[in-house]
This record gives structure tokens, sequence and C-alpha cells, in this order.
């Protein structure tokens, strides 16, 4: 299409300048702010030319908030949660698209209507769960009668307990499940060709060899966008990991800035709670820098 | 090679039922092509042929082994699917040695035998590209290569070529005919495009809303249309039929006002109603004086090698091909011969043939 409209040319260049300066404005001032002195950036107004501290800075931050084992926290987490949502929704659209059994539509709403059920909002049940894993059953062996029932004949106390707070295990498999993946997978299963599935049929492939050698491959870039999502999602988690972790060991880094954020009547040193910032703000960053090249490709076209 | 028999088969989707119990036995090595349009159940026959519809009622063998509860894979059927279904990731020598690497063969044989498999079909340069990456016609090339390398007892084909241009399209029509008399395979092809029936098939079995009408050589299924339906469905331009009566002299006359008549010397069944059937191309024009029907021309359709003219027989359409070069002009009265072994009748409620006199055509076909 061939138009030739100069004037909308510049505006659409200038809105798209001003989005640019407004987006990334608070990423410059965190930066700037992180290299100063503690006088300096809480002088009124801020200058607004880098200063010489950065290093200084950054180390502070790094040693206040023990930022070592909490970034390793952090990609554990991060990994394992983004890893588990695109095998399971991988898996779980696989089984809904492409067999035939009974009540599939049934499971595919029901996984559909935990998008209407964030973390937030049934985080305490969540957490009860994480707490004792077996506690549903528990709860079905007491309603039954069985547990009365096991007491009564084997003078046993019936008390199930796993707890998964304070571990790796706690803080990702609650996570792992996701609506929003399955039905990524879902649509992008529904576009392939019912041929593609018959010709490998015809050439004897089993419904693994399918998965693996046709779905795989082909759902690869739609893996990574839905990877790198996650992962972003994952590292940004706040509130989750706080509720689950109590001790330092398994603390992520999100939470930990909390201890380079200056209180209510503590010394302002927001230079350094600025280079924590940054600290925290790249593992996502370089994460999306690598995989965006695939990311656009995956949400956008797929490969035919 | 192997035979393949169908029994009784039905298929039902819930209370649908589009496949309504099909008998046919192939014998080995034969090509048979399914002819019916669209939505007659041919594809879906094929389907059950090849495993990927499972048979509601009914059984169908091949190789002499029922194979209704067979897995695709275990009835040695191979399959050319209407948009060639290539796995678009692979290349070209992974999608035709695909069903070798299932099957466990190891790398390096694979390669040869897929290196000798596409010397054979002109494919030897395109084993490292992508399917995109390949026009229309060496797609149904890999398509085919990719049915071919199991070497399998039947080829099914479900209208493999109507995705290519119509000179693609002959060209591959002749190379599907070469390749069956190379290797003998059993074979059996869907389509819905006659021309592609008759030039390939040993036998034709046209289709209609799941039922067969008519199973024959091209040769007889052209020459002897067992129901209106086939008669109007095979040929190209379509055969007149014309609704009328027998009167008691024997003679034909359509409906309506129309007062002329066809002598047919078919007394018996004078006063019964018929379907008259007329090909275009046997028809021709005679002068007025010995003409069989005398028709007025409505217009004419200039092809090239031949032309159809549009006639209007006494308020009924009527087309006639004719070879020559023509003098007739618009809205003349010419005469039209029609030879006694030209005319078909059918029965106008069941659409079945009535047989025609005896001595018109029985020493023209061999039965």
């Amino acid at each position: 299409m061939v138009e030739r409209t100069p004037f909308l040319d510049v505006v659409t260049q200038v809105l798209l300048f001003l989005g640019l300066v407004v987006s990334l404005a608070p990423f410059v001032i965190v930066f700037i702010a992180s290299t100063h002195t503690l006088r300096d950036v809480n002088t009124v107004p801020m200058p607004l030319w880098p200063g010489q501290d950065f290093f200084v800075n950054m180390t502070a931050a790094w040693q206040r908030a023990e930022f070592g084992q909490k970034l390793v926290n952090s990609l554990i987490f991060a990994l394992g949660v983004a890893c588990g949502k695109v095998v399971i929704s991988l898996i779980s659209a696989y089984s809904i698209v492409y067999f035939g059994y009974r009540g599939r539509m049934l499971i595919f709403w029901l996984i559909f209507i935990t998008l209407m059920l964030p973390l937030e909002v049934r985080i305490v049940p969540t957490y009860a769960v994480a707490a004792n894993v077996l506690s549903p059953y528990q709860g079905i062996l007491d309603i039954t009668g069985i547990s009365w029932l096991i007491q009564r004949l084997t003078g046993v106390q019936l008390s199930l307990q796993l707890g998964l707070l304070d571990s790796y295990a706690g803080l990702i498999l609650p996570l792992v499940a996701t609506a929003t993946g399955t039905f990524l997978y879902r649509q992008f299963f529904m576009t392939l060709p019912d041929e593609l599935v018959e010709a490998s049929k015809m050439d004897g492939a089993g419904p693994l060899r399918f998965f693996f050698d046709m779905i795989l491959p082909l759902s690869r870039t739609n893996m990574v966008a839905l990877f790198t999502i996650m992962f972003v999602w994952g590292w940004n988690e706040y509130l989750w990991p706080l509720l689950v972790t109590t001790d330092a060991a398994h603390r992520v880094a999100v939470v930990g800035l909390r201890d380079v954020i200056p209180g209510n009547d503590g010394v302002p040193e927001w230079n350094i709670a600025m280079a924590g910032t940054l600290i925290v703000m790249l593992p996502p960053l370089i994460i999306v820098a690598f995989t965006q090249r695939f990311f656009v490709r995956g949400l956008v076209a797929t490969e035919k | 090679m192997a035979n393949i028999g169908i029994r009784q088969v039905e298929k039902n989707y819930g209370k649908t039922q589009v496949v309504h119990g099909i008998d046919l036995e192939i014998a080995a090595g034969e090509f048979i092509v399914i002819l019916g349009p669209s939505g007659c159940g041919k594809s879906t026959l094929l389907r059950m042929i090849a495993g990927l519809e499972s048979i509601s009622a009914g059984e169908i063998s091949i190789g002499g082994r029922v194979v209704n509860k067979l897995e695709p894979r275990e009835r040695g059927c191979a399959m050319v699917f209407q948009n060639y279904a290539l796995y678009p990731h692979m290349t070209v020598a992974g999608n035709i040695g695909y069903a070798l690497k299932v099957a466990g063969v190891p790398g390096a044989e694979r390669r040869r035998q897929v290196e000798e498999l596409a010397r054979s079909v002109g494919l030897e340069a395109y084993l490292d590209r992508k399917p995109a990456n390949l026009s229309g016609g060496q797609r149904q090339r890999v398509a085919m290569a990719r049915a071919m390398i199991r070497q399998p007892k039947v080829f099914l084909f479900d209208e493999p070529l109507s995705n290519l241009d119509a000179q693609l399209r002959v060209q591959m029509r002749a190379e599907i005919r070469r390749l069956h008399r190379q290797l003998g395979t059993t074979s059996v092809f869907v389509t819905h495009d006659q021309a592609e029936a008759m030039t390939l098939a040993d036998r034709l079995v046209v289709m209609r809303e799941g039922r067969i009408e008519q199973v024959g050589t091209p040769a007889e299924v052209y020459g002897q249309p067992a129901s209106r339906f086939v008669a109007g469905f095979i040929g190209s331009p379509p055969m007149n039929l014309l609704e009328g009566t027998v009167d008691t002299a024997g003679a034909f006359t359509p409906g309506g006002k129309a007062t002329v008549a066809l002598p047919l010397e078919r007394s018996d069944l004078s006063g019964k109603p018929v379907v008259l059937g007329m090909r275009p191309e046997s028809l021709h024009l005679v002068p007025r004086g010995d003409a069989s029907i005398e028709a007025v021309v409505d217009f004419i359709e200039e092809l090239g090698a031949h032309r159809v003219l549009h006639l209007d027989w006494g308020g009924r359409p009527l087309a006639l091909l004719h070879t020559e070069a023509l003098s007739a002009r618009i809205g003349e009265t010419i005469g039209v011969g029609v030879p006694e072994d030209a005319v078909h009748l059918f029965e106008p409620a069941s659409g079945a043939r009535i047989e025609a006199p005896v001595r018109a055509s029985a020493d023209r076909l061999p039965a």
C-alpha cells in the first residue's frame, strides 16, 4: 500500500518518541540515582547527570540485601515456574485438543475459569494447602468418617502431613498451573491442520511420537514466548514468595529489595535502594533481550 | 499388492448416516477411482479403508484380513492427502523418510532408501529443502514419495490433484498412471473430477449420497449409465435428459405443450413416463428431410476444437456437440439425427436405467 501522508508521519513519529521517553524515564532516573552519593541523591532537585558512586552503591546494596543467595533463589523460582507452566500447559492443551475423551470440554472450561481466580484471590486457601498438601485429603477422610473408622479399628489417629512452606517446591508448585498457557497452546494446536495428525498416523506414529516429532518442534516459538512471559511474571512475583518463605535461605530477590529500601525513620539511602532495584531488574531484561526474537514470532504468526 | 473387500459398510455421525451399506470388491493391483459430487461419502469411505475413521457397521478387509479394529499403521496403506499434509518443520528427506524413522530403520539405510526413491521421482535436488520452499507440483511429488517409501500394500489418494493448476494436473495424472503400471500396487483414488476419473480408472465407482450408483470400466459407465444420476454426472457437456412419455406408436413425446416426437420403436413402453437421455456428442446435424428431430438454434458455444449448439426442441433445451465447421445460424431451424444406440431411457421415479433395444448397442461395447 502506498500512502503519502507526511503530516501524519511526523505526528506518529513524535507520539512514538514521547511514548519512548515516558516509558524509559523511570529507568533513567533509577540508574542516575544509583550513581550518586547519599547527599547528592537527596538534594532537590536531584542532579540529572550520573555521578561517580555507581559501584560503591552496587556493592552496598549487594551486601545489605545479600543478593547472592536471593538472586539464585529468584532464578530457581522463576525458572521453575516458567518451565513448569510451559510443560503443564503444553501437555494439558495437547490432551484437550487431540484426544476425544468424555468430559474434555468440561475440563477445558474448568481450566479456563481459573483465569478468573488469580493468585491474590485464592491466596489463603492456597497457603493452607501449601502448609499441608494433604489437608484436603484429610478433610475428605474426616467428613466421610473413614478416619474415625480407622481410629476405631486400629487405634491409630490419622493425621496426614506434608508441608511445603520454606521450600522451593512450596514456592514453585502452587504457581505452575496456568489457564493462559493452556489456552495459548490450545488455540495454536487448533490452527494445525488435521491432515498433519492423519499423515503421521499413516506413517505409523503414535500419540507420543506425534507429540515429540511434530507438536514440540512446531510449537517451539510459542514455548519460548510463554516461557519469557512467565519467567518475567515469576521473577516479579512478590506476595506469594513473601508468604511461603520465612527463612532467609529461601527468600527471593524481589522480596529482598525491602532490605535496601529505607524505612520511615531510617537514613534516606535512595541511591542504594536504586542500585538494588537495578540488580533485581537485570536478569529478566537479559532473558527478554535473548528471547524477544522468538517471542514476537511466537505471538504474531506461526511457521507454516 | 492386496485385494480389498468392502462388505455392507456403513458410517454414522450420531444420527446422520453418510455411508449406506457399501459393497465393493477390489482386486489386487486394480486402480479404482471413486467419483461423486462433494458430500457423497467418497472421502469417508476412503478414510475408513485407511483407518482414519471408524467403521459404524460392516467390515473392510485388506489382503483377506479384516482391518476394522486395526490402527492405520497396521493396515499397510499409504495415503496422499488433498493438501499434501507435509510436515512443515522437516526437510523433504525428513518428510519422505519419516515412516522409516518411526519404523526404526537406522539413519544410513534410511538415507539410502530416501535418496533412491527421490531419484526415481525427480526430487533428488530438493532433499534438503523445507516444504514451504517448494512449488505445488514438487510438494505433490513429495507427498507421493512419502506414500511410496514404505512399499505399501494399498495406495489411497484423497483428491490429490485438486490443488494443482490444470496443466500440472494432466501431467501428474499421467505420472500416477505410469507409477501404477510400474508398481502394480492396488490403488483407490477419490475425486470429483470426471476427466481424472476416466483417465485413471481400471474401474470406476460412482457414488451419490452414501450409496454406489454404478461400478464399471470407464467405457461401461459412459456407454451404459446405470441411472439418471450417472448419466447426468459423467460426460461433458452433460447428457441431455428430457422427461416425457412414450405414446402408443412407441415414440417419445417431451412433456408440456411440445408436440414433436422421437420415434423409438418402443411400443412396449407405451403410455409410460420416461426420461430420455442423449449425449450431445452422439447427436449430429442432418438435412431436415432425414432428421429425427427438428430444432431451433438458440445459441452456439464456440470451443475451438468443437462447438456446442444449444437447441430449442419444441420448448425443451437440447445440446449438440458438433466437430466440423458450421453453417447454422442462430434462430435457424435445423435437423438433428439421433442414432438408435445414442438413446438412453430411465425411469422417472427411481432413475434406474431401462435397457435399450438389444439390437442397438449390443455389438458396440463388450460387456
